[in-house]
């Protein structure tokens, strides 16, 4: 009989992938084979461990080693040493900041442990392609229960009103009210449809790719659960295709729970049927939303319609649709298997439960975290995400994408949840959360935004379509030095018009990361108008680069690599930059040994 | 096409197998010292005998790891017992035939097998 004393999980989500850990795998099964280990140790090839930026990450268990930034060369000596001796390789183990974690406390970490994993649970523990490990880990559970005590469907839909679980796709509806209303409403012909919107497409947010990467069944048994409940038919996800990954993953889950009986006609042997099929999208920001979700299913072109009606209502093909986000549908099981009132004992009063974070940009913890709801924007910026790199101020952070705002450093003590960002002008949004830091010009981020909305922007409305493009443009003349204190006023009430006329949530949102920039940063709008400079040094047009005479030693290494032939000077003596030439790429302030290059 | 038993059934399988990714702090853990000189004394068919103890009689909340050498290479094979809350023990010259009544007496019934640890085995020496 085979006894597996150790499991190595290898960390394949999209993060690890790109940085090869598939091959590192493959060179693990070599090694074991070669070590004739291979009845005694099991590779486990698995989703997000969230820690990104370490990548990629392989865990030796039941050891609790955690080895970060492994290569294919490291292989070796990981099996001879751990695998056959039982020698911990310390140089590889995953050290936090300064001091280096322990091999046995990977949970003890600053990044783990201010954490709750809820919707996360499962990532980096279980095979994603395995349902047999789902099961294992109580998948199946809640929905096995649910057939065999012929739950009532009502009950169900208690359970999650009670627990106070809100929409994780940004909006935050009641998750319990959209499933009644779904449940109460009526189809002519008795279908109605369960979809979920894996459509994710906030710059720099990746919480429900890594969910579906990790673990695609716990999606495919809460719209299950989803269906009973409020009678649906037939589901889809609808996924981007740039998640080939998840799309790879669900395809596998929704094969493997077919073959068990699990989705299907009479599922369980029971009389109930569901089925599940995917629809990929080409990547439109604008088919997040919920009504040109249902127009791409259908077959159109992916535009919103006006609401009412609502698609609990009139969804899909004029049926009542229940549409939900896979972190919302990641909640669920854990409900029903847990209780409602123990999720709702997490979180804030209107806020329940936890919420996961994409944390990017100037951190040192790149990666996924999941928090309980009113955790403070400081505990995630500082103690997990293990605050800013290289001995830089925190300025910002932008919750919400480009639908979302700027959090400014004096209110970093600010508990995350659905009231407390809305009252200062960002948003809960999906879950990205970038970081910015004082090399941000806040007039740029803004501007990089809305030229995202700009170019998503469907077209049907006109207010998003064009307004949007004029926002733009004010910007740029803004950040080309032509800016004015009555622009300043005009986008403004640009910004106000955008909100009230748009047709959907796109548009209506599109201003937030400038209304919430010029007011936190209003100081760095005039500057960049008024003094024509741009505080961070990032607007090219606003910033000139010289060389300081005295500090000059006429090595001509600046001349030498100045792409536009801008800088002259004879050899050991002081150069000049010609600005008519400069293109301001920087390139002799980094070559500079002297420090005699300053950028102003 | 799985009927709810068998459902069940294979969720009940699956959980042994996935207990060895428990990092709870609960958890017993057995350490087996597997650095050459372990090896070399014998501690591989002791680490299985473990594994194959633990499965047979279907007990959780143990985690059986490896460790290295702990420097008294003399009475390899060394198994350390971690009790959570409770001082380390430390069994010396292992073998497998030693292994059920250290699960046994040890693991089920928090009973220290005096005669196996390395104090018995020292005082031994010196007599």
């Amino acid at each position: 009989m085979k006894l597996i004393r150790n499991h190595v999980m290898v960390c394949c989500g999209t993060g690890c992938t790109s940085s090869e850990s598939p091959k590192i795998a493959d060179a693990f099964e070599k090694e074991l084979a070669r070590a004739e280990l291979q009845d005694e140790v099991k590779i486990v090839r698995t989703g997000c461990f969230g820690l990104c930026a370490a990548g990629p990450i392989v865990m030796i268990l039941p050891d609790g080693a955690c080895y970060s930034r492994v290569t294919v060369d490291d292989v070796p000596e990981i099996v001879r040493e751990h695998l056959v001796k039982g020698r911990i390789v310390d140089r590889l183990l995953h050290m936090e900041g300064d001091e280096g974690t322990t091999a046995t406390s990977l949970n003890d970490t600053q990044f783990y442990k201010h954490q709750t994993r809820i919707a996360l649970r499962s990532c980096g523990i279980i095979d994603p392609e395995s349902i047999d490990e789902y099961i294992g880990a109580d998948g199946y559970l809640a929905l096995g229960n649910i057939l065999e005590n012929k739950t009532d469907p009502q009950s169900i839909i208690d359970a999650i009103k009670e627990s106070g679980l809100r929409g994780r796709g940004g909006a935050g509806f009641s998750t319990g009210m959209k499933w009644q209303f779904t449940k109460d409403a009526v189809s002519p012909d008795g279908v109605k449809y369960v979809c979920c919107n894996a459509d994710e497409g906030d710059p720099g947010a990746f919480m429900d790719r890594s969910v579906l990467e990790g673990d695609p069944f716990s999606i495919l048994e809460a719209m299950t659960i989803a269906a009973y409940a409020v009678g649906g038919t037939q589901g889809y996800i609808y996924v981007r295709a740039e998640y080939p990954i998840a799309i790879a993953r669900l395809e596998t889950a929704i094969q493997q729970a077919r073959e068990y009986g699990l989705l299907g006609k009479n599922i369980l042997g029971t009389d109930f049927s569901f089925d599940i099929e995917l629809r990929l999208g080409a990547g439109a920001f604008v088919c997040g939303e919920e009504t040109a979700l249902m127009t791409s299913i259908e077959g159109h072109r992916g535009e919103p319609r006006p609401r009412p009606p609502f698609p609990a209502v009139k969804g899909l093909w004029q049926r009542p649709t229940l549409l939900n986000n896979v972190e919302t549908y990641a909640n669920i099981t854990w409900i029903l298997n847990n209780g409602a009132e123990k999720y709702a004992a997490i979180g804030t009063e209107k806020s329940k439960g936890t919420k996961v974070f994409a944390l990017g940009g100037k951190i040192t913890n790149t990666g996924l975290v999941e928090i309980p709801m009113g955790t403070t924007l400081r505990t995630v910026v500082e103690d997990i995400g293990g605050g800013v790199p290289h001995g830089k101020k925190f300025k910002a952070a932008q919750t919400g994408g480009p639908s979302g705002g700027c959090i400014p450093a004096d209110l970093i003590d600010t508990p995350i949840d659905y009231e407390s960002l809305t009252a200062i002008g960002s948003m809960m949004g999906s879950g990205g959360l970038i970081v910015m830091d004082e090399d941000n010009c806040m007039v740029d981020i803004a501007k990089f935004f809305l030229s995202f909305i700009v170019d998503e922007s469907c077209g049907k409305c006109t207010p998003c379509r064009i307004g949007t493009k004029r926002l733009y443009d004010l910007l740029c003349k803004i950040t080309d030095g032509n800016g004015t204190l009555e622009d300043l006023d005009t986008i403004e009430e640009l910004c106000y018009h955008l909100k009230e006329s748009s047709l959907c949530a796109l548009g209506q949102s599109a201003p937030n990361p400038v209304l919430s920039t010029l007011q936190y940063f209003r100081d760095e709008y005039i500057a960049h108008v008024v003094e024509k400079r741009c505080p961070a040094g990032v607007c090219k047009n606003l910033v000139s680069y010289h060389i300081v005479p005295d500090k000059c030693k006429g090595c001509t290494l600046c001349a030498k690599n100045c792409p536009a032939d801008a800088i002259s000077g004879a050899i050991r003596a002081a150069h000049t930059i010609d600005s008519a030439k400069c293109i301001k790429c920087g390139v002799c302030l980094g070559n500079c040994r002297f420090g005699a290059i300053v950028k102003v | 096409m799985k009927s709810l038993e068998e459902l069940k059934a294979i969720r009940e399988q699956m959980k042994k197998q996935l207990d060895i990714r428990d990092q709870s702090d609960s958890n017993i853990r057995v350490a087996v010292g597997m650095a050459t000189c372990g090896i070399a004394a014998g501690a591989k068919p002791v680490l299985a005998a473990f594994l194959q103890e633990i499965d047979r009689r279907d007990l959780r909340g143990i985690s059986v790891t490896q460790t290295g050498c702990i420097g008294v290479c003399r009475l390899e094979p060394v198994v350390e017992v971690y009790v959570p809350g409770q001082e380390k023990v430390t069994y010396v010259k292992v073998t497998p035939e030693m292994v059920p009544t250290i699960v046994a007496d040890h693991l089920v019934n928090r009973q220290v097998v005096t005669r196996f640890t390395i104090g018995a085995a020292e005082q031994e020496e010196k007599a």
